[in-house]
């Protein structure tokens, strides 16, 4: 396997929500609590999980959004949390982020050539006179024509602003891109084009993707390893292949299970999840899953597991694979 | 027959022209039936339920057509009417569950407000329909959690929430506009098995409208596909994914991640949909159509039968709308 | 790999383009002129500014010009609105008094615009202690009645109509500041503009050039309406005797001057009410029409 560009370790943040009359914290949204992974050179990492459990909030302190509060984001080899504040921006040029939203994303004042002709003319990557060609060049990467530079946003469609999207990212020549929910908001047909585009572009450019979906019939297509999140923490991370062959945390089995097939001569029995996903404030220390899991036995609401290689790369984090080598939490 | 929608026509006017956003369609439902109504942004499909409950607003209107709710014609309803049929004998739910609750009342006011107003119960009475209903929907101490306001729920909460006031007075037909679209998965799965299991236990029929196959799949009896604003393709619901004829159907199918596959690169249909202002002369899926023939260009197709199923394609038929 | 999709999206998208909306100027211009009571505005207020620009040659008389024997005549077809109690042609002096409370009003608001915007901007995108610390004096301030806190800046400052502008101005600024701020909160958390950091736009640039241009519209409407207020507030510094100094005329310093002579000679103080009153009016229409024009959601299909 080549070596990893991005290295996370022990990464969290949080968020105060409440505070007392000191200022001291009385409720915190434990958004991402203690996570660990790789992503290697030239794969697509997807990271699933349901709303709230994380991802996205992942995503946002790779690109530079959000600070984190503690751990340590190491890409390339160097720690951006690290680095000052100036610096980190310069590295975080490298690392961009395509958006869920196609409406959102775009300044609904800037024309289309203007939003991709930005990141360039900001960072200064080429004399002004050559910017106009590069911006054909990526509308063209991305299946748009030249003549559409000088439109607006709002006369396009949600898979053409989508596009726009993607070649805005291009524009600086990242080495790895966030894809947050790229199709979700997109319709059927335009998804599938969607996705082929962003292989090709990965093929072509050389990228590395770290894919963030809510589903993993989304992720199942691009990715090359997938990640599980719970609730802030990892369940499980395995090959693509392993994970949807063999998963062996109950959430992602779960998650699985949850998927609609479109086989109607097969009807599956399915796993359906009691409850919903229990609020992230404050939350307790066993298993974040325990509320809701169908394996739960004893000690699961006191105990967290950790997140353990069972073999070939396969972590999953639950106590029914722990072997009797269960960590007391401190 | 207990709905029965014959020759529908919605428009609305624009400025820059009429947009025939439900185009001449015809469908019914069964008693204890769930219809699904498949179809992407701007096929027509959220029209075609607005249109039934009588909510289209201006620049929209019903430009023609029945819509037959047990042998009565909806569009001729004066609005005191309509309301009175609605929320009561037909319900609906929406997509989103965070904006269709009022933030400032209580669930149970909400709920009891229909109740007491289309079935003339006492509040008491109101009051224990709501438990009841909130039960029903599977929500865990439904008499601490009547008492609080929408935004202390989850959005399943509330989706179920939504479905209990949908349900309080028993409706015949429930219409569910992308009931799921906005929750998650795990949550999605919740709430189609509670559609289901309701389905069952108080014999209603459902009009399901939604742009995910596998929810289709999943929850319907029998499936329309719409394509800018008409059916092109009517089938029970195995017949439709085991043999899909309509060559959008067809595509849509494909272009859906599956699974158990390994392929490289995923099928897509290719352009996207056209303009309502500039359709097609021929069939409005001409231009995107892989199957494309030269008479496709220029014809519409009539929805016609074949073995068992309905399909708008002249592959399989040369019938031509309006000449049959 | 590409050209499949190239062909079909680029041949596509030409055509789809969804319905190609006017331009958002364009549209607005066409929702404003379709409210009589904006166009009423408008119209008013191009002629305020004409007879501001033009007036000196339209008066009858030197506006300064006093004459004791022709002192408090009513109007007539020599004095269309009569003379004042030094005999001077309250006509020319309601002319000259224009280009004076256009001025004032305008560059007023024009000050407490751009210090309450960026003074918003850094509130409502830094965050934090700066935010409250910037609008706590914004609440301070308010707290004070304008017109008293105007008076107290002109005593400081000395009279005079360029005091008058600083004093009106800086008065204004914590309005400016609160709307701005809570335009940018809102504006903040959109996508657009973490894209916008992310590409590696410094703060200042994301503040102009993604953010401001979003909320635009809502502080065009607040500065029409502002002009209104600054008007007024010109008049009631000159109705203290404040504000601008004689022999400039002025209408508020007008009014003041005449209110002795109220049973006497009405026309005195009524024509420079009216002329206060119509240039209010005018602005407050005009930036109702531009909040209607502006606001989606009340405009038609």
């Amino acid at each position: 396997m080549s070596e990893p560009l991005v290295q996370i370790k022990g990464l969290k943040k949080y968020f105060t929500m409440e505070t007392d009359l000191l200022g001291r914290p009385t409720a915190v949204l434990k958004a991402v609590d203690d996570v660990s992974f790789d992503i290697y050179k030239g794969e697509a990492f997807g990271l699933v999980g349901e709303s709230g459990c994380g991802k996205t909030t992942i995503g946002k302190m790779l690109v530079n959004l959000y600070t984190p509060t503690s751990g340590s984001i190491l890409f390339n080899g160097t720690d951006l949390t690290k680095l000052s504040d100036t610096k980190r921006r310069e590295y975080c040029r490298d690392i961009q982020l395509i958006f869920q939203d196609p409406y959102a994303s775009l300044n609904p004042r800037m024309t289309i050539g203007d939003i991709i002709a930005e990141p360039i003319r900001i960072n200064k990557l080429m004399p002004s006179n050559e910017v106009e060609g590069r911006v054909n060049y990526l509308l063209n990467c991305v299946g748009l024509a030249n003549h559409h530079r000088n439109r607006y946003p709002h006369e396009f469609s949600g898979g053409q602003r989508q596009r726009v999207g993607i070649a805005r990212a291009l524009a600086v020549q990242p080495k790895l891109i966030v894809c947050d929910e790229p199709v979700s908001a997109l319709d059927v047909s335009i998804q599938a084009q969607v996705l082929n585009l962003l292989d090709d572009l990965k093929e072509e450019f050389g990228l590395t993707y770290l894919f963030i979906a809510h589903g993993l019939n989304v992720v199942k297509h691009i990715s090359d390893r997938v990640g599980v999140m719970y609730l802030g923490k990892l369940m499980e991370i395995a090959d693509k292949k392993e994970l949807y062959q063999n998963p062996l945390n109950p959430y992602t089995q779960a998650l699985l299970s949850a998927i609609p097939v479109t086989d109607v001569t097969h009807k599956k029995e399915r796993i359906i999840l009691k409850g919903d996903v229990p609020s992230p404030i404050n939350p307790g220390q066993g298993c974040r899953f325990a509320s809701r899991c169908f394996k739960e036995f004893e000690g699961c609401d006191k105990i967290c597991p950790e997140l353990s290689d069972v073999g070939g790369g396969h972590c999953v984090a639950c106590r029914l694979y722990d072997k009797g080598q269960i960590k007391k939490d401190a | 027959m207990l709905l029965e929608v014959k020759n529908l026509k919605t428009e609305f006017k624009l400025k820059k022209g009429v947009v025939n956003a439900v185009d001449d369609i015809s469908f019914s439902v069964d008693k204890g039936e769930i219809l699904a109504i498949v179809g992407e942004s701007g096929s027509g499909k959220s029209v075609t339920s607005l249109s039934i409950m009588g909510l289209i607003a201006e620049p929209g209107k019903v430009a023609g057509g029945e819509i037959l709710f047990k042998g009565t014609d909806l569009t001729k309803l004066p609005v005191s009417e309509l309301q009175k049929i609605r929320g009561d004998q037909i319900s609906m739910i929406f997509q989103e569950p965070m904006t269709s609750l009022n933030p400032v009342y209580r669930v149970k006011d909400q709920i009891m407000e229909s109740i007491m107003t289309h079935m003339k119960l006492s509040k008491e009475e109101a009051l224990k329909r709501t438990v009841e209903m909130l039960d029903l929907v599977g929500i865990p101490s439904p008499e601490k959690r009547a008492g609080d306001y929408p935004h202390q729920m989850s959005g399943g909460m509330r989706q179920r929430v939504m479905i209990a006031m949908a349900l309080a007075c028993h409706p015949e037909l429930l219409i569910a506009d992308e009931p799921t679209t906005a929750l998650d998965v795990t949550i999605q799965a919740q709430i189609l098995e509670l559609l289901y299991s309701l389905r069952e236990k108080l014999g209603m029929a459902v009009l399901l409208i939604t742009h995910d196959l596998g929810v289709v799949a999943e929850a319907a009896d029998r499936v329309i596909v719409m394509y800018c604003g008409k059916i092109v393709e009517e089938a029970d619901v195995k017949t439709l994914f085991t043999d899909p004829k309509h060559p959008y159907t067809v595509g849509l199918l494909e272009s859906i991640p599956k699974m158990d596959d390994e392929r490289e690169r995923l099928y897509m249909i290719k352009g996207m949909v056209p303009n309502p202002l500039k359709m097609p002369k021929g069939c409005s899926f001409s231009d995107r159509c892989e199957k494309c023939m030269e008479k496709c260009k220029e014809h519409i197709p009539a929805l016609i039968e074949v073995n068992g199923a309905k399909v708008r394609c002249f592959l399989y038929s040369d019938a031509e709308e309006g000449k049959v | 790999m590409q050209n499949e999709l190239d062909a079909v999206v680029n041949e596509q998208a030409s055509e789809v383009v969804l319905e190609k909306p006017e331009s958002q100027l364009k549209e607005m211009w066409f929702s404003l002129i379709a409210n009589k009571g904006a166009v009423a505005g408008l119209v008013i207020i191009l002629l305020l500014t004409l007879v501001a620009v033009f007036g000196r040659f339209i008066m009858p008389y030197d506006p300064n010009y006093s004459d004791m024997t022709i002192s408090f005549q009513s109007p007539s077809a020599a004095h269309w609105f009569g003379t004042d109690q030094l005999g001077r042609d309250i006509f020319s002096r309601i002319i000259d008094g224009t280009h004076i409370s256009l001025t004032v009003g305008i560059s007023a608001v024009a000050l407490s615009l751009t210090i309450g915007t960026i003074l918003g901007a850094i509130a409502g995108y830094r965050g934090g202690k700066i935010d409250t610390v910037i609008m706590r004096i914004m609440d301070m301030m308010l707290a004070i009645p304008s017109i008293l806190l105007a008076i107290a800046f002109m005593a400081a400052l000395g009279k005079g109509i360029d005091k008058a502008v600083i004093a009106i101005g800086l008065v204004c600024i914590p309005e400016y500041a609160r709307i701005v701020r809570g335009c940018i909160l809102s504006v903040k958390e959109n996508d657009y503009v973490q894209a916008a950091r992310v590409v590696g736009n410094k703060d200042f640039r994301i503040v102009f050039k993604h953010i401001l241009p979003n909320v635009l519209s809502s502080i065009v409407v607040r500065a029409t309406l502002g002009i209104s207020s600054a008007v007024l507030d010109t008049a009631a510094l000159g109705f203290l005797g404040l504000g601008v100094q004689p022999p400039f005329a002025e209408w508020g310093d007008m009014l003041g001057r005449a209110r002795g002579f109220i049973f006497s000679a009405p026309y005195t103080l009524i024509f420079p009410g009216i002329a206060i009153t119509i240039t209010v009016l005018a602005f407050n229409l005009l930036g109702d029409g531009l909040r209607d024009a502006l606001d989606p959601k009340s405009r038609k299909i």
